[in-house]
């Protein structure tokens, strides 16, 4: 099943490498999922996070505030 | 402690290029050469050292604790400080509000979170240290948190809530005291520390240039400008020097990292210290960026209480450190 995997962040350095970290890890791995930013500020707010970036797979806030690794990403999307 | 790398600037100065001591492009040189390593240094420290805090730090459950404890005045002091730990990056305050208004945590705590997150920072504190030492950095900071927490309860008292945004207000009514179970996050330091490492060095990139520049500038006025030069129109009775560089540095934001420089040459040359920091919180706590993104959730009316507000309480903390340092 194809997962849906949601970066939330309005733009900011951290956000940008949020980004690149999670489509790194999904083309290396071949890894089916749909790769979305969101970026208005009323759409993430709806997330109820306080701090971005924050990464959201399948509905679920993963990780907020911070840029994690590859491996992490990997290790949280499987 | 940094004997060493001042032996290394006069090695390379004196003895490579080949200059004579007392000259004024030797002394700009070797000033330049010896600020920029140590700042260099300095910042990297202080900003991993940060990271990892920041890292770590558990953001909802302070959230989670203003919310649902009454502490009597000391909800300000705790957001004032909770604004040190947190990572700012202004695209998160906007986010952090809604959070904390959600949380049923009053609009004057929340402000007070607000004005000292960027006020005191990694970045700022690195600098601070770098170019002031370490005691002239804490008095920035102790009196960045109060700043943050004088200026929290004055606007409490003003009570502003009517000048929310209309959608803002709509979620105020629906405040949950309780809510959030805060999901944590199981990465060991081990895994953690090369992403911080990496996040350091982007930091350092994208300030590095201005770093340079600041120092570069600072350098050559430290050659060429003699000591006291700016006391006999910025000294201590001078009344209008604090308000009048306050508010020309709101503006400034994004080039802090190349303001902090030529504000250390500045005082080396007589400025006084609390007129420097007057300019220097305008710089780093007050942006038309942060404005902006402000204007989300904040009528223009309030925005405009708010940095009146924290202008005010600036010049107010420039005056006291020109009293007393």
């Amino acid at each position: 099943m194809t997962k849906v995997i949601k970066i939330l962040g309005t733009g900011c350095a951290k956000c940008q490498s949020m980004t690149g970290v999670v489509q790194d890890v999904v083309s290396e791995n071949n890894i089916d999922a749909t790769i979305e930013k969101v970026e208005d500020m009323m759409e993430i707010i709806k997330f109820n996070v306080l701090t971005t970036p924050a990464l959201v797979i399948d509905d679920v806030i993963i990780i907020k505030g911070r840029v994690p690794s590859k491996n992490e990403v990997l290790a949280l999307i499987n | 402690m940094f004997d060493w790398l001042q032996n290394i600037a006069d090695w390379l100065v004196l003895d490579v290029l080949n200059l004579d001591k007392g000259q004024q492009l030797a002394e700009a040189l070797n000033f330049f050469i010896y600020d920029t390593v140590k700042i260099l240094i300095l910042l990297s420290i202080v900003i991993y050292t940060m990271g990892i805090v920041n890292s770590y730090f558990p953001i909802e459950k302070v959230k989670n604790y203003l919310s649902r404890n009454k502490l009597y005045g000391l909800e300000y002091l705790m957001a004032s400080l909770f604004g040190v730990v947190t990572p700012f990056c202004s695209c998160s305050s906007v986010p952090l509000f809604i959070g904390f208004v959600r949380g049923g945590i009053p609009l004057g705590v929340t402000f007070s979170f607000l004005i000292t997150s960027p006020l005191v920072n990694e970045i700022a504190i690195g600098l601070f240290v770098g170019l002031f030492g370490l005691k002239t950095t804490i008095i920035y900071v102790i009196s960045g948190v109060l700043l943050g927490t004088v200026s929290g309860v004055i606007l409490q008292k003003l009570k502003l809530e009517s000048y929310l945004t209309p959608w803002v207000k709509d979620v105020m009514v629906t405040a949950q005291k309780d809510q959030d179970a805060f999901i944590a996050e199981k990465q060991s330091l081990r895994h953690r520390l090369p992403v911080i490492g990496q996040e350091v060095l982007k930091i350092l990139k994208g300030i590095v240039p201005y770093v340079l520049v600041g120092i570069a500038i600072g350098g050559l006025m430290h050659g060429y400008i003699p000591a006291g030069f700016f006391e006999k129109y910025m000294d201590k009775d001078n009344l209008f020097a604090v308000p009048v560089v306050t508010i020309l540095a709101i503006p400034m934001y994004s080039n802090a990292s190349g303001i902090l420089p030529i504000v250390q040459v500045l005082v080396a040359k007589g400025i006084p210290l609390g007129t420097a920091i007057a300019f220097m919180m305008g710089v780093v706590g007050l942006s038309l960026p942060e404005a902006m993104l402000l204007k989300k959730v904040m009528t223009f009316k309030l925005i405009a209480v708010f940095f009146g507000v924290v202008t005010l309480s600036i010049i107010i903390s420039g005056y006291l450190f020109n009293l007393i340092l």
